[in-house]
């Protein structure tokens, strides 16, 4: 530790200061690159963006709730901050399968997303399903729209 | 030099600063590696073809083809692999020791000296140079039309036959040249090829359109739309009949991109027979896909492949009818095409490939099933495999159900029955080895039509004891023989 302190300090506190400004730069750069505030939108081209949801996002054009309903409405939780949690746990590990290219294939939802999707199936449909919706919140004894309405958000399979 | 406590915090501090600079700059590293990730990712799913070199219609070599869309080059060549599934294969074991049955079933035909299983698309001709059935049996020309790249061959055969060159003649270019090739000796005919099954066969070299262009194909499927079988599977076909059956059929632009995916592949895994002394590849579907039309079929035209050797019956000889036992399955009337399981797409990076790597659905589950079943793949690999070890030990009954049959009728000539007294049992026998090859030869041990399997191996086994009572009653000695006198 014999450095000359006040100099060395100097000339560090430049270099952080440029590879700070260089990682903003190259960070916002690749962000904007990669369309990374459509993330954060509505608008369910963001999903294609990588080219993985490709077939899904066909299949909701094709399906019957394209008409009412986006990739959001049925993936991800209504309210504000469990919806940017989901966003934000879900964005993490489709960056990570895409990049790394270590998913299964064909993808299949977790456990987690089928609990949001099927609460967001009941929320719109409360009315009609009322009456047949048994055990509301319990995953293990609630009926399980998807089961039988599978086609509803992808359109027809095959 | 001594440190003071001064100079130590002087020196935390500078490493502390070198450490965020360090992790600054790691971080800026792997922004740029994600960056450039992304890049890539984007570039591959605009670019998922090259065009390196030109390819056409006459461009048969496959590895031509494969400068252009290296991907599925690469999968293709995989068809070397020799993997196994529980009842299939792509090894070259000899059926005939393994179930030794089939000497006798055979007894008096090529096949009772060499059964082979086949092995890849990459071996089709290989294989069949090096079978003894070609080896020290006369073979025609035929055969080629399935185990080369012949179409080409065809084209310049029919040209030099006297059809008119031009692309606007290429069908009855084929035609000719098909007819010209089936007709020769194996030995000649298989000179004028170089490859197994090449892009050619399946794709149109402009548009990589999928298209059907052999011979033989093209005349069993404008046969199978002139009749009134129902095809709910080949929706085209159905069509073409309701706007009043004009002009022909025709498969490359009637039928749509899905019928294609299996059509290509229908055009060899079927069931087939040579025609008269021109031998003629000829597919049997006049009247139907079904077991018992295409019996009707060669009842009609009189074909026998063989006599059987020990019990004189005339026998017919199941290819390897995938298409259709496919037909009369649930995946068939679902709309799932062969390619669907045989060459399930695959993920490379950002763009979406058509696996050719044609092989067992058993041997990738994931992408062969899981796609429309969203179930464990341990758990419809055990319902596939299910299915397949009950059609197994259907199988094994019906081969014993005719074996016996062979037997007393054997038994019955050593006695000195004539045949007057054997003409039913050795009409049955016909019937029953029809239908116990026709599961037999097929590639798929039921899994194609579980149902219609089932069906087929029961009626095999019924006629098999049908032929054995039709024995003993014939054979019976004047005056009821031992079980009528008991019942006196």
């Amino acid at each position: 530790m014999t450095l000359p302190p006040p100099r060395t300090r100097m000339l560090l506190l430049v270099a952080i200061a440029a590879t700070l400004g260089l990682f903003a730069g190259l960070g916002g750069y690749t962000f904007t690159y990669a369309h990374g505030l459509s993330y954060f939108s509505n608008d369910p081209t963001a999903c294609v963006n990588c080219h993985i949801m490709r077939e899904q996002f066909d299949g909701w054009l094709k399906g019957p709730h394209h008409a009412v309903a986006t990739c959001n409405d049925c993936h991800t939780p209504h309210s504000f901050i469990p919806k940017y949690l989901s966003k934000a746990e879900n964005g993490f590990w489709h960056s990570k399968g895409f990049t790394l290219q270590d998913f299964h294939e064909p993808i299949i939802i977790r456990k987690r997303n089928i609990a949001v999707l099927q609460e967001n199936c009941v929320s719109c449909h409360q009315q009609i399903v009322d009456g047949i919706n048994t055990h509301p919140g319990d995953p293990q004894k609630m009926l399980d729209c998807l089961h039988c309405h599978r086609e509803v958000g992808h359109g027809p399979m095959k | 030099m001594k440190t003071t406590p001064d100079s130590r915090q002087h020196g935390l501090a500078t490493w502390a600063l070198i450490a965020i600079l360090a992790a600054t700059a790691g971080a800026t590293f792997l922004t740029l590696m994600l960056y450039q990730n992304i890049v890539a990712r984007k570039a591959e799913a605009t670019k998922d073809v090259f065009r390196v070199v030109e390819v056409s219609d006459e461009t048969v070599d496959p590895a031509i083809w494969g400068k252009n869309y290296p991907r599925q080059y690469d999968s293709y060549r995989r068809t070397v692999d020799t993997e196994r599934t529980n009842h299939g294969g792509s090894e070259a074991f000899q059926h005939l020791d393994k179930d030794p049955v089939w000497r006798r079933l055979f007894a008096g035909y090529a096949f009772a000296v060499d059964y082979r299983e086949e092995r890849g698309h990459a071996y089709m001709l290989i294989d069949q140079r090096e079978t003894e059935r070609v080896k020290n049996f006369k073979q025609p020309g035929a055969c080629l039309q399935c185990h080369a790249s012949a179409v080409d061959t065809y084209r310049k055969e029919g040209i030099k036959a006297g059809i008119p060159a031009g692309k606007e003649h290429w069908e009855e270019q084929i035609q000719k040249g098909f007819e010209v090739v089936c007709a020769m000796p194996y030995s000649e005919a298989t000179k004028l090829v170089e490859h197994p099954v090449s892009c050619i066969d399946c794709h149109d070299a402009e548009t990589m359109n999928l298209r059907v262009n052999r011979p033989g194909f093209l005349n069993g499927i404008r046969a199978l739309a002139n009749s009134d079988y129902p095809t709910p599977h080949l929706p085209s076909i159905e069509r073409w009949r309701k706007d009043g059956r004009k002009g022909r059929y025709e498969p490359n632009s009637d039928a749509t991109r899905q019928e294609m995916r299996s059509m290509v592949c229908a055009q060899c895994h079927v069931e087939y027979y040579f025609k008269g002394d021109k031998k003629l590849v000829t597919y049997p579907w006049d009247k139907g896909l079904k077991v018992e039309q295409i019996e009707t079929y060669y009842n009609e035209v009189g074909h026998t492949d063989f006599k059987n050797k020990e019990s004189g019956a005339p026998i017919l000889k199941a290819q390897h009818p995938e298409f259709e036992m496919w037909s009369q399955g649930i995946h068939a009337r679902s709309g799932v095409a062969c390619a669907d399981c045989h060459m399930p797409y695959v993920r490379e990076g950002a763009i979406k490939v058509s696996n050719h790597h044609v092989r067992s659905p058993l041997l990738n589950v994931a992408q062969a099933c899981q796609s429309c079943h969203r179930i464990p793949e341990q758990e419809i690999k055990a319902r596939a495999l299910l299915v397949q070890d009950r059609n197994a030990a259907l199988l094994t009954r019906g081969e014993a159900a005719v074996v016996g049959l062979l037997d007393a009728i054997a038994l019955a000539q050593k006695a000195g029955a004539t045949d007057d007294q054997l003409k039913t049992a050795r009409d049955l026998h016909r019937k029953a080895q029809w239908r116990l090859d026709f599961v037999a030869a097929e590639n798929s041990m039921g899994f194609h039509a579980p149902q219609e399997a089932a069906r087929i191996l029961a009626e095999a086994i019924d006629y098999a004891r049908q032929g054995e009572i039709a024995v003993a009653k014939e054979t019976r000695p004047a005056g009821g023989g031992a079980v009528a006198g008991a019942l006196k």
